[in-house]
């Protein structure tokens, strides 16, 4: 099927119904006059390897149409399997959308966003100066094993008695992560030069990392937490990174002490590890929404130490991103939906845990369920297969441009920062999300719709 | 209301007398002794110099705060040859239904008691007392065997009790009339109406800029946000309590509403208010009291079933068996028209000597009472401070939502002004609301007893909060929930049932506060 081109209206009755997904033409919108060569699509053939709040979102989007089975599709919410085995085979039109990058791993696997965060380091230091590199000082001391045992042990040795936090590199939600604190509990890991006979018959070990465990760790009531925050990504070269309003601060089921490291219900907040927890309750909901920490912490501490606390968060993203830019595979195909975990320790410094290319789109709550049902039917419309965006747009819905190829501040002058060069970035976590009324004065309706 | 003449050397020897023997008198003493080594201070003029010398310190604010902490809990000046009882409320028919609602409350607590066999206190053996000393601050992660204890009542059983008040002097035998009540209150008491209250609230109107509206995203903080913030700043330097107050009427900022609270309260976190807490952290681990474990009860049913809440759900112990113990509580009875129950010792009943007052502190939670301390916990999480800020609270806004009393911010008067608000306002959706069963207070009443805590979202509750404090009422509780039932009125007119209302009524958590005031007052 290809597109007619040429056919500018749009009838009012034509729009085929979710069921149908054969037999049709595709039509486009006029172009938009701001960006010629900006095509808009009424009707989008999506494909989705998921079952969870994406499946309802894509469902509910106007003129979207599923595709099962084998068909061609202008959009993909696929995993990283598939695109492990499908991405480097597929031909794909202009306007098609993926909603990973080929080599995502860069930035999502804990060893190799460790190795690029060192090396962007290294190169700041060499060419900026130690005070620039020193703004990369968001993750903990780590190293991967078995291939830096000897380093790792070198600093373990420096600081006896600390504790330190054993994670696979490609694992998710929990699995396989340990606490230690002492080397005979990772006797595994060992490199060792001369392998006996043995050893060398056994499978090689799995790659993990070692990462020093922050054992001062922010806690509400006695509980540890981390953040859970979105950014979407659209684009490496040039870089161009939204964040997402909304978020969310997950609890540990139990109080926090260092006197169970064993416990690891204690110690790990995934949602996916709670769950299992002999005492989880699943009606008590161990999240808060962004919103609500972010008043809490401005309650406890004043506006100025959070404002001061959400800028350095930015910086992480920013700082991490830009460590993998060079690295990762550009294509205009892709966009990626990171779900970036963050903690943060009793000073109110930020520490990045790690990021991930498929965060969990199942929803543990209706608040939950709704959150994520905005997060992406925002990240559907920046993405703008519709073609109803100029393109110059600072935010959509609940995701405001962070990152455009350089530091994108907010318009607004205000008495104080007039006649400043101090200017305020375009960020709003944790902060009120407007977002229904903001895309209604942004987006022309979708085509056969009237504005709602 | 400061009186002349007479009255105000009254009030003035009263406060006197209260703040002789106070902390902060010896601390002023002890200033005024150490400031005479000061170069500044000359013989000459010793008396001007030490008082300038305490001003300037910031002294004498501190004693301007405690006075006026003093007026605020200070009862209006009565006649002269009336009994102490007048204090706590003056009408009698009141005091007697307040005094058989506490009989039948004992009552029950005792039955409890006698029925599951606990003793209403026990001193704790020495291994129980060094395991609570351990796990003090976690005391959440105890599952005791709570099932055979139930609160001692809930407020929908207070409610029946309100209903059932009749002043025996008012004759309402002559049918309906225009100032007939139908509502469930049956008496009358003197309450605001809408044009009274435009008229004490002139802050919420619509003229006048506050947080809760004018901060809202889309407007820009120079009209208002800015300055209020940059006044609140200069508030807490110049750590104010009247002014505090007054700046409170029109929202606390996020940032320092924690300060401006304890500002207004003067709820201090001094070496002595600190000594006090732990005092009382060690009177609960030598004795457990029965209400303890409704205490227990009543945090693992309310507030740690609360989505946001639930983590503070250790504060809450922390606070709350403390606050049991406080004999400092007791002073408030002597305006709170409830008496603190009395208890005898083992073997002794009857013998007034040996009467105890219990709990120590006169006051017996009921279900849902935890969910006063739980906003509190957002702002404050020193337990001596969370303690310090609380137990102010109480003692001045919180007693009057559950003890019977003619206070124009107590409980009776709340429910009455709330329906003649309703009545007044949209008599057409209480008349049918009444027609269909679903008298507006039987669904209103749960939201005034917590003065709406747990029901709205936190950062309106708080907005909300800062009012109570601000106009030192509790009026607009009333107010608040007449306005809620006037946004959802479109919804209300077309149900058919009680439980048809209360499913429209039944989730506040998206409501905005001072909006839906400022619409209900003034538009």
């Amino acid at each position: 099927m290809s597109p007619s081109s040429g056919d500018r209206t749009i009838k009012q009755d034509f729009f085929p119904s979710q069921q149908n997904s054969i037999g049709y033409t595709l039509t486009s919108l006029p172009p938009n006059s701001d960006s010629p060569d900006r095509e808009g699509r009424s009707s989008v053939r999506y494909k989705c390897s998921m079952i969870n709040s994406i499946l309802d979102v894509l469902r509910q989007r106007p003129g979207w149409v599923e595709i099962k089975e084998d068909g061609e599709w202008d959009f993909n919410w696929c995993d990283v399997g598939w695109l492990r085995e499908n991405f480097d085979h597929s031909y794909m039109e202009e306007h098609v959308r993926i909603c990973h990058f080929r080599n995502h791993y860069e930035l999502t696997r804990k060893n190799l966003m460790v190795k690029n965060l060192k090396r962007y380091r290294k190169t700041l230091d060499r060419e900026v100066g130690r005070l620039e590199g020193a703004k990369c000082d968001f993750f903990p001391c780590t190293f991967e094993l078995p291939s830096e045992y000897h380093l790792f042990v070198e600093e373990f040795k420096r600081s006896p008695g600390s504790i330190w936090i054993m994670k696979p590199v490609a694992r998710s939600q929990g699995k396989g992560i340990f606490l230690f604190r002492k080397l005979k509990d990772i006797m595994e890991w060992k490199k060792d030069g001369t392998r006996s006979e043995d050893q060398r018959d056994e499978a090689p070990v799995e790659s993990y990392v070692a990462q020093r465990y922050i054992e001062n760790p922010y806690l509400i009531g006695g509980i540890k937490f981390d953040l859970r925050v979105y950014v979407l990504v659209t684009s490496y070269l040039p870089l161009k990174a939204w964040l997402y309003r909304d978020g969310f601060a997950r609890f540990s089921n139990t109080r926090f002490s260092l006197s169970s490291i064993d416990d690891q219900y204690v110690h790990l907040t995934n949602v996916a590890v709670q769950k299992t927890a002999p005492d989880y309750d699943p009606e008590k909901g161990c999240k808060w929404q962004m919103q609500q920490l972010r008043r809490y912490l401005t309650a406890k501490h004043g506006s100025e130490a959070v404002e001061t606390l959400f800028k350095d968060i930015d910086n992480i993203f920013i700082r991490s991103l830009l460590s993998v830019q060079k690295v990762i595979i550009n294509d205009k195909h892709c966009f990626e939906l990171y779900g970036y975990d963050i903690l943060l320790d009793q000073h109110l410094k930020p520490w990045l845990i790690e990021v991930n290319a498929s965060p969990s789109l199942t929803a543990s709550s209706q608040e939950d369920y709704e959150m994520k049902y905005r997060l992406l039917e925002d990240t559907l419309n920046v993405v703008d297969m519709e073609g109803r965006l100029t393109g110059k747009e600072k935010r959509v819905g609940g995701y405001d441009l962070m990152w455009n190829d350089g530091p994108v501040y907010r318009e607004d002058v205000s008495l104080e920062t007039l006649g400043t060069t101090y200017q305020i970035a375009n960020t709003n976590l944790g902060c009120v999300n407007d977002r229904r009324k903001q895309l209604r004065q942004l987006l022309k309706p979708f085509p056969g719709h009237k504005r709602s | 209301m400061m009186e002349e003449g007479a009255d105000l050397s009254v009030t003035i020897a009263q406060i006197v007398h209260r703040l002789k023997g106070a902390h902060l008198h010896s601390q002023l003493e002890k200033q005024a002794r150490e400031c005479l080594h000061r170069p500044e201070i000359k013989l000459e003029s010793l008396k001007e110099d030490v008082r300038s010398f305490l001003k300037a310190s910031g002294w004498e604010r501190k004693l301007q705060n405690a006075v006026y902490r003093e007026l605020h809990i200070l009862p209006p000046p009565g006649h002269p040859a009336a009994p102490p009882e007048h204090t706590k409320e003056p009408l009698v028919y009141m005091r007697k239904a307040q005094a058989s609602w506490e009989k039948r409350i004992l009552k029950s607590l005792n039955s409890m008691c006698t029925e599951l066999g606990v003793p209403l206190a026990r001193k704790r053996p020495v291994s129980e007392q060094k395991e609570l000393t351990n796990k003090w601050n976690e005391m959440g992660t105890d599952e005791p065997d709570l099932s055979k204890f139930r609160p001692v009542y809930a407020p929908k059983d207070f409610l029946e009790v309100l209903i059932s008040l009749k002043n025996p002097n008012y004759d309402c035998r002559e049918g309906l009339t225009a100032s007939s009540h139908w509502g469930l209150i049956q008496i009358s008491l003197n309450v605001r109406d809408i044009p009274q209250m435009r008229e004490a609230y002139p802050e919420l109107s619509l003229t006048c800029s506050q947080l809760g509206i004018d901060d809202h995203a889309h407007i820009p903080p120079d009209l208002f946000e800015s300055e209020h913030i940059r006044i609140g700043k200069k508030v807490v330097s110049e750590q104010d309590s009247a002014a505090a107050q007054q700046y409170s009427r029109q929202g606390c900022p996020t940032g320092f509403r924690a300060q401006l609270w304890a500002l207004i309260l003067n709820a201090t976190n001094e070496p002595e208010d600190i000594m006090h807490y732990e005092q009382l952290k060690a009177a609960v681990i030598h004795h457990d009291l029965l209400v303890d474990n409704l205490i227990y009860k009543d945090v693992k049913l309310t507030a740690s079933n609360d989505d946001y809440y639930f983590v503070f759900e250790d504060f809450l112990y922390q606070v709350l068996l403390c606050f049991s113990r406080d004999t400092a509580v007791l002073e408030h009875f002597s305006y709170n028209s409830a008496t603190p129950p009395k208890s005898y010792i083992q073997g002794k009943t009857g013998a007034e000597e040996f009467t105890v007052v219990y709990p120590p502190n006169g006051v017996i939670p009921f279900h849902g009472f935890s969910m006063y301390v739980s906003p509190l916990c957002f702002l404050y999480n020193e337990p001596s401070k969370l303690y310090s800020v609380f137990r102010e609270m109480y003692v001045r806004y919180f007693f009057r939502l559950h003890s019977i009393s003619s206070s124009p911010s107590g409980i009776v008067s709340l429910c009455l002004q709330f329906e003649r608000l309703l009545q007044n306002h949209l008599p057409q959706l209480f008349y049918h609301l009444q027609a269909i069963g679903a008298q507006p207070l039987r669904i209103a009443f749960k939201w005034m007893v917590r003065a709406f805590s747990g029901y709205l979202s936190t950062d309106q509750l708080l907005l909300l909060w800062d009012r109570i404090l601000g106009y030192d009422s509790l009026e607009i509780v009333a107010v608040l929930a007449a306005a809620v039932f006037t946004f959802r009125a479109e919804n209300l007119m077309q149900v058919t049932s009680l439980a048809s209302a209360e499913a429209v009524l039944a989730d506040l958590s998206t409501l905005k506060v001072m909006p839906l005031l400022q619409v209900f007052l003034f538009a």
